[in-house]
This record gives structure tokens, sequence and C-alpha cells, in this order.
């Protein structure tokens, strides 16, 4: 059981809920998880995201296993110049 | 309407070319004649991209008109090596890092070439004036002004 | 282990060194080919016809007499690019963006197109074309976007990131909150509470090369676009999608990019120069004027922020906030979010909330520059910082120190750091001898930090080993800097070969798998990765080769400094094989050697750097000029020391611009005033002095080398090192940038009254 924490407008999109416990060993296991969890969460998700684990940042290696207790933040994906 | 012919001197070669009343040089270099190494920043005279010897005076090639080269030496940064020996400026550019994107390299090369011509041993800041009409936005300036004042101490060894 | 991307200490070779690069001497002698230097046989000039309007309904556009004109061969309006886009937000945006269709939304706003047989015949096409436009209210600036009788940019735009969902559009298109703890509780905990406003005005990335492509699209379906980007795999995409082409059968070359910083990322005008191919059935070349590149390209924001930061007397931050309004132009963007996320982030805060907005004006859409949205955060917080440390009677940069963020702090935005080098650049700039140097009348010092992301992304790349031994190295990453040569040490260093061996190049989207554009700081990063990568599968091989030539197992081979070492007491009578011999022998052992990687690389890490600067005030006329300038950032480990070097020194003089005298002005009518260098003033050789760099190595502990990118960060505290340094010599905060000298005057006649 991953506790996910949610930043930004992710945050808003969870009914403004902070963090959510799901259940995932994959970043792709935990995004399907997350949509099913609340389906509202679709739209930030077609906007982009990233998420950190244990502070590394993934924006697009969706394979990347998650440690068990390792710390999750959902970010909106970000971009630069 | 019909073009104006023009019979002129580009890096030392006799060159002929037709070309309408409102051309700048700069269009008649690039576009009729090839030589795409001067290069189109503003079209305004602001940024020096464009920059040519017209009888050794540094010129805005957007700010001449194509006509105007009738009659005179034009020397653009295809003419500054000289067969396969690059002019020093060239090589320090290169050796002190003095470009990063390089779009503003032949500009910055003719404008300095201009200024050693006529002052062999710059200070700094008499580096920093006479190229403050070319603009860079990709290294501050700070490798240009070295490398043109590690040329001055080349050329004045020799 | 081909792909580990654990950083492993260990000494470098050919990594660190200074050799020249391998397109310089094109570069030097006019040879380089950029977006607009190249020509296709039969190829027409394209050129755009604007709204000179800030805002007005199209009700009609008469091009049939632009048609007419001997030697037209296409005129394109909206109806020629129909909506393909298919419910996908950001792609509408980025059509309506290329061509406006009912509505010209900023002043630059393109509404037509025409291809013709030359310059002066498109120009007096374009002429010709009636555009019919019924004027409507427009609204400029952010703060009175924001206000309830605004005129309304965006009808489809409901604002995101609310709860409820609201019911009637805005031009508030997002409002992001991030932070931790309890802001309210330490601000009552504080001794002091320090809030100050600021705003930032609007700046252009200010490349020297404008816009340009070459399209060339049949009836076919197949097509090609040249053309100077920062991404062209990204540039395919959107075009095919875009043009309802398939990704395969539109192949895109990148020039040599002269200058992107982001402004290159967005496609602009190569859907309009595609459209006109299609419909010409002829090649069409389009550049963008000087004037177009400022009306109609990509922007930075302009910013309204309001900071509030409380301390304990001991210089503990007990609390810290932001509330910050960025314009995105007239498109939504997430701009004023990576600001919220940015500003706090050097420090260790137990109690912060930021709240970005991001608002839609009638301006240009608003793109990456160099750092996105950071700057401007930088500038307020950094600025608010010094105010703090003032009234508590703490130095600067010990009152940054104590509160800086380290290894295990939450940062601002939530994740928590790993190995970070904020602490170790605040101690750099704390020892280093500019803080000491003597200044003279009317002089002011000023130092600020500054952080950035960095990111890694979908990378593809091929080492091809020629039969002389020499090697190819083929990356899809666009080079903006100098990174051709980064990559060959890296490739040279893995094969243990000299660098003069490793050819670079930058490939087209039909020789490579699809590669992530240069941005985020990720070239050297990202294709450095997938080169290491591609390099240890072509060593894979080799050894595989040496086996087979050696009729031994691979497992009794090892590579090292460029061959191949039969290992173990049975084999010592075999003498090492060569890189050279080897590709010699290729042929007969199994053809071509190649190592190839198609990778995502991502955990990068995160960048800090801190500022110093002394700057002079005149004290009659205000001019300003920055006497000293010392940057120091942490590069992880430093490729090629050069060009990390010059990534400092050209962010900063960037930073320095802005900060300065850079600015977009509008007319109470919404037309830019000012679209050309003369009147948008960056900085000239005169205006800077020498700068320094120092760069720190913190290895990245995701990246094999230690790799951090270093391209955006040192744009950040420029604004704040000035700020501050200025702060000090006017004896008065300066809260509105460009700090130009008809503001400098104002603030210190208004401190004095």
């Amino acid at each position: 059981m991953l506790k996910v924490c949610l930043s930004g407008p992710l945050k808003a999109a969870a009914d403004g809920a902070a963090s959510v416990s799901i259940s995932a060993v994959t970043i792709r296991e935990l995004l399907r998880e997350l949509i099913e969890q609340y389906p509202g969460m679709q739209n930030q998700l077609d906007d982009g995201i990233a998420v950190s684990v244990n502070g590394q940042i993934f924006r697009d290696k969706w394979s990347e296993e998650i440690p068990e207790g390792a710390e999750v933040f959902l970010l909106p994906r970000i971009q630069g110049g | 309407m019909a073009g104006t012919f023009v019979s002129t001197k580009i890096n030392g070669d006799q060159t002929e070319f037709v070309c309408q009343a409102g051309e700048t040089l700069l269009e008649v270099l690039r576009n009729r004649l090839g030589l795409t190494g001067s290069k189109e920043g503003c079209g305004t005279g602001d940024c020096g991209a464009c920059s040519v010897t017209l009888d050794g005076r540094l010129v805005c090639s957007c700010l001449v008109l194509g006509v105007e080269a009738q009659g005179r030496k034009v020397n653009t940064i295809e003419g500054l090596a000289d067969g396969d020996a690059l002019h020093p400026l060239q090589s320090n550019f290169i050796k002190h890092a003095a470009l990063q994107c390089g779009i503003c390299t032949p500009g910055f090369l003719i404008a300095s070439k201009a200024l050693l011509d006529r002052n062999p041993n710059p200070t700094d800041e008499e580096i920093r004036f006479a190229l403050a009409g070319n603009l860079c936005r990709c290294t501050g300036y700070d490798k240009i002004v070295r490398a043109v004042k590690a040329t001055a101490k080349d050329l004045r060894k020799k | 282990m081909a792909n580990d991307t654990k950083f492993r200490n260990r000494q470098f070779k050919s990594v660190g060194t200074r050799p020249p690069r391998p397109d310089g001497l094109d570069k030097v002698t006019g040879r380089a080919k950029f977006g607009a230097d190249t020509f296709a046989p039969g190829q027409l000039i394209g050129l755009v016809l604007r709204s000179p309007h800030a805002h007005a309904e199209i009700k009609r556009i008469d091009t049939s007499k632009a048609e007419k004109l001997n030697g037209v061969k296409a005129v394109i309006t909206s109806k020629d690019l129909p909506d393909l886009t298919n419910g996908d937000r950001d792609l509408y945006d980025t059509l309506e963006n290329c061509m406006a269709r009912d509505r010209a939304l900023y002043d630059g706003h393109a509404v037509a197109a025409v291809a013709a047989i030359d310059a002066p015949t498109a120009r007096k096409a374009l002429k010709l074309i009636r555009v019919t436009y019924k004027l409507l209210p427009h609204v400029t600036d952010v703060d009175e976007a924001m206000k309830p009788n605004a005129p309304l940019v965006q009808p489809r735009v409901y604002t995101r990131g609310v709860s409820p969902k609201p019911k009637s559009p805005s031009n508030v298109a997002k409002v992001s909150e991030f932070g931790h703890g309890d802001v309210e509780a330490g601000f009552k905990a504080a001794d002091v509470v320090v809030e100050k406003s600021y705003k930032t005005e609007q700046a252009h990335q200010g490349y020297i090369e404008p816009h340009a492509c070459l399209a060339s699209v049949g009836p076919d379906g197949h097509g090609e676009l040249w053309v100077t980007t920062q991404g062209h795999f990204i540039y395919r995409n959107t075009c095919a999608s875009l043009l309802g082409m398939e990704v395969a059968k539109l192949k895109v070359t990148s020039s040599e990019i002269g200058g992107g910083f982001g402004g290159k990322t967005h496609v602009w005008m190569e859907p309009i120069a595609l459209a006109l191919s299609r419909k010409a059935n002829r090649p069409v070349k389009l550049e963008m004027t000087r004037d177009e590149v400022f009306r109609s390209t990509g922007p930075t924001s302009s910013t309204s922020i309001d900071v509030k930061i409380g301390v304990k007397k001991n210089g503990k931050i007990t609390a810290a906030s932001a509330h910050l309004r960025y314009q995105d132009g007239a498109f939504p963007g997430i701009w004023a979010m990576l600001g919220a996320m940015t500003a706090y982030a050097c420090y260790d805060l137990k109690n912060v909330k930021t709240v970005g907005y991001d608002v839609l004006v009638n301006r240009p859409k608003v793109a990456a520059y160099r750092a996105p949205s950071a700057p401007m955060a930088a500038f307020a917080i950094e600025s608010t910082i010094n105010e703090v440390a003032a009234e508590i009677g703490m130095d600067p940069v010990d009152f940054r120190i104590k509160n800086a963020a380290k290894e295990g702090t939450k940062s601002s935005y939530g994740p928590t750091y790993g190995p970070i080098g904020i602490g170790p650049t605040l101690a750099a700039v704390k020892k280093h001898p500019h803080m000491r140097a003597k200044l003279e009348k009317n002089q002011g010092r000023g130092m600020a930090c500054g952080f950035w992301f960095n990111f890694g992304g979908e990378t593809c790349t091929d080492l091809n080993i020629g039969v002389d031994g020499t090697v190819t190295l083929t990356v899809g990453t666009i080079d903006v800097g100098g990174a051709r040569a980064s990559l060959s040490l890296i490739a040279a260093e893995e094969l243990g070969i000299p660098y003069e061996s490793v050819k670079c190049n930058i490939t087209d989207t039909g020789s490579l798998g699809h590669n992530d554009m240069t941005d985020g700081s990720r070239g050297t990063f990202s294709s450095g990765m997938s080169t290491i990568f591609a390099a240890r599968n072509a060593i894979e091989e080799l050894c595989q080769r040496a086996a087979d030539t050696w009729e031994i197992s691979v497992k009794d081979v090892v590579w090292d400094d460029g061959k191949a070492t039969a290992k173990g007491k049975k084999h010592k009578k075999l003498k090492p094989l060569s890189l050279d011999e080897l590709a010699g022998g290729s042929p007969n052992t199994g053809g071509p050697i190649a190592g190839h990687s198609q990778i995502v690389a991502d955990g990068a890490g995160v960048s800090f750097a801190s500022h110093i600067c002394d700057i002079e005030v005149d004290p009659e006329t205000s001019a300003t000029k920055v006497v000293r300038y010392t940057v120091v950032q942490d590069a992880g480990k430093a490729i090629h020391p050069d060009y990390v070097e010059g990534q400092f020194q050209g962010g900063a003089a960037q930073g320095i611009g802005w900060a300065l005298n850079e600015e977009y002005i509008y007319d109470e009518n919404g037309r830019l005033q000012n679209p050309g260098f003369l009147d948008y003033r960056v900085p000239v050789c005169s205006d800077l002095p020498f700068i320094d760099t120092q760069i720190l190595e913190i290895p990245n502990p995701n990246h094999p080398y230690g790799i951090r990118g270093v391209g955006e960060t040192s744009i950040v505290p420029p604004l704040a090192a000035i700020g501050n340094a200025l702060s000090d010599v006017a004896g008065v905060r300066m809260t509105h940038v460009p700090m130009s000298p008809p503001r400098i005057r104002k603030a210190i006649k208004e401190n004095q009254a």
C-alpha cells in the first residue's frame, strides 16, 4: 500500500485530499488505480503528470518500480526551455 | 520592373548580378549569390548578424542596397579564411569557445577583423565598444572578448 | 549491465577536457546551415498576414484579389487548416494560435498567408487581402484581466484547479496550490513578518535567428520540412497532427539552430508553411521577420506577485507564502503553476503555501523561456528574503545558509530532496573573493539564489563503428550550444579511444526513433546517458567479435582502454585487439559493429545556483552598469567545462538584460510598440563585464557520470541579484522589473518624498 501525496491542481481533482492510498508496484499500475478511484483525475492525466519517487522525478518511465514505503508525489508535468 | 545590372568585387572575385532597386545587399548576397554566411537577424541594422565590409568599412548589409555595391569591394565571412588557412580570429573563436549557437559568429568575425585592422592593440573597453553593434544572446560576450584579445596578441607577435 | 543509471565515481580521461568542437569550423566560416540557409528548386516564398488588433472578431476575409495576382500560387486562411484535433485541448490551442479562426486574439495573430514566386509578389498579395474586423474590448495586463468585468479572452476556458467546477468561463485558466504545514500558525509564531508585492514585465527569449523553414508537401501525403527548432521530432508530431499527415511520411530535418531558449519548442508558422506547400504543390520557404518574432511567437509571462515571509529573531523562517499571477497570453498554459512550484524551492520550510493563477490576456501565446517562470518568482522571493534579513539584522548570505534546503528537506513543491547543491553554492559565495572586493562610489552589491528542475525524456542514439575504427555517433537531440563536443567526449571515454576518433551527427526524424526536444536542460544529460548505453552496447558486440576471433568464450574478454583483452592465465599468449583491428576484421566476424540505445532518461536531479552582482548607478541619470558578476552553479559533472561556463555566462547575461532593460511595451490599443532590437534592448558587449564562473560538481546519483543539466538555472538568480544590488545602492527596494533608469529614478524620488 502506497501513500501517494498530491500537489497543486491534482489535489483539487481528488476533492482536496492531500494524499490517497494506492496499491501498486509500478508507476503505470499506480496511475491506473488512481484513475479507477478518482475518475475526475483523467483531466489532469491528459494535461500531463509527473511522479516523484523518493525525490526522483519521472515523467515518462511508467515501467519504473516503486519500492515499498517510498515517498510518492504526484506533480503536474513540467516543461523546460 | 526591370532590374539593375551590378558589377562588383566580392571577396576578391569579380561578380555580376541583376537586382531590383529596393533589394538590400544582404538579400542579394544570400538569395542571388548563395552566400548565406551573412545572416538576417533583424533587417533593421540593430543586430549586426549581416556585417560585411564595403571598401574596407564595416557596414550592416541589410542597410545597404544591392545597387550600392556597383564598382566597390565587398568582403564577407566566406572570404575571411585564406584558402585552408583560417584567420587567427577564426581559430581563436573555436579555441576560446567564443560561440555557442554560432548564428552571430560571422558578424562578430567581420566586426572584430575591422577593429583589429585599424587598432591592433585595443583595450578591453575598446573591444567591447567596437563590438557593441553585434548582438549575441548565447555567450554573454565574455569568451568573445577573450578570443579577440588573444588574436590581437597573436597578430602583434607576427 | 548495459542500462545501469547509477553514478559510479571514476577517473576520467576524456570527460572534463576542453577540445575544439566538431561544428566549430563550419560556424566560423559561414558554412553552417541555419533555418534560412537552404533553397529548393522551384521554391515559393511564403508570407503571413497578421492582425493589427489586440482583440477582434474576423467577420470576413476576401482573398480573391490576392489569388488573382500574377505569381501567387496559394492563399490560405483557417479554412485550409480544418480542425483535426479530435478534442485535444492543447492541440486545438496550437491550431488556433497558428492561424486565427473566428477571432484575432492579439496584435500579430496570423489571419491568412500567401505563397508566391518571390518576396515582392508575396508582399503585394498580402496587401490585396481584405480582412473585415469588428473590434472587441481587449485586456493586456494580468491583474486587469482577473477583474470581474474584464473582457473575456477565451469563452471556452473555465478555471481548472478549483472545486466546485465553475459555471461560467473566466480569464483565470488555472489555479495551482502547493505547500505543506500551517502558514497561519507559522505567521503567528513569527517575530517579524514582511509582506511585499512585485511586478515583472514581459520579455522575449531574443534568439538572434528568426524562425525559418522550408516545407515541401506532395499530394501523396509525403512531405519534408527543414526547420530551425529545439525539437524536430516534436515539430513533426505536431505538424503531422495539425495537417492530417502520417508521422512516418513527414521527414523533418533540423538545421543548425541560432538560439532557442525555449522559444523554439513550439510550432508557430511551420504548419502554415506546410499547408501553403500542400496547396501549391511546391516547396515553400517561410522566414519570420524580427517584427513577427516579437509579436507572434512565444515570449515569457509578465507577472504580479505578492510575497509574505515570517521569521524568528534567530533567523529561522517560520512561514512563507506567495500569490503568483502570471499571464499566459491568449491560450492556457502552466506558467503560474511553475512559478508556484519553484518559488521557495531553495528553502527548508516547515510552513509554506504558494498559489499560482494562470491568466489569459490579449497577448501572444506564452512559451518557455529558459527555466520558465522561475526567474520572476525568484525575483519576488529573493528580494523579500533580503528585506527579512535586514529587518532582523542578519547577513543575507548567512540568512540563506540558515534556511537552505538540504538532503532530506521536504521541498516546497512536495517531494523530499536527495543530495542537492544549494548549500554548497551558498558556501562558495560566502567564501568568494567577489564578496570582499571593494565597492566604489555609487556602487552596490547583491546576491541571490535560484532553482530549476532538470528533465530526462525519450532519447534514441546510434553508435556505428567504421571500418577504420572511427566512430559515428548519431543522435536526435538538437545541439543548441556545443553538446556534440560533450557527447563525443562521452563516447570516447566509454570506448577508450581519442576524442578525435568520434564524429557526432544530429540526424533527421527518418533515421532514429523519437527524441524529445532540447529543453529542460536535458540535452547533455539524456543524450549523454543514451550515448553511454549505446557505447556499452557496442562494447558487448566488440567483445563478442574478439571472442570469436580468438575462438574463446566471451566471458573471458574484457574491454579496457580501447582494446579487447583476453583475461586469465590460459589466454596469456593472446595479444589485445584494438578497436581499429576489430573494425577492420568485422566483415568476417559478423558484419557492421554498432551499438544502439533507446531509453527514457528519467530521474534527472534538480539544479541550484547562487549569483553575486555589483552594480553602479549614475546619480544624475539613473543609468546602470553591471561592474562585476559571479555565477556559482552545480553541474554534477562538467563534461566540457568551456561549454558549461558558456551556459552559466549566457543565462546570466539574459537575466541581466531582463532585470535592467527588456520589456514588452503595449499601447492603449493593445499594440506592441517595440517589436525590434532597437527598442527591445538586450545587453550589448559594452554593457557587460567579464562574467566569472565557478562550477561545483556534486554528482547526480542517478546518472552514470553524475551529470546534472546546466542550461537553464543561470537565468533564475539575476533578476533578484540585481534587484538586491540596486536596492542596496538606491536605498529603496526595487519591486518592478525591468529596473530601468526611469523606474529607478521614480523609486528614489518616491522614497525621498
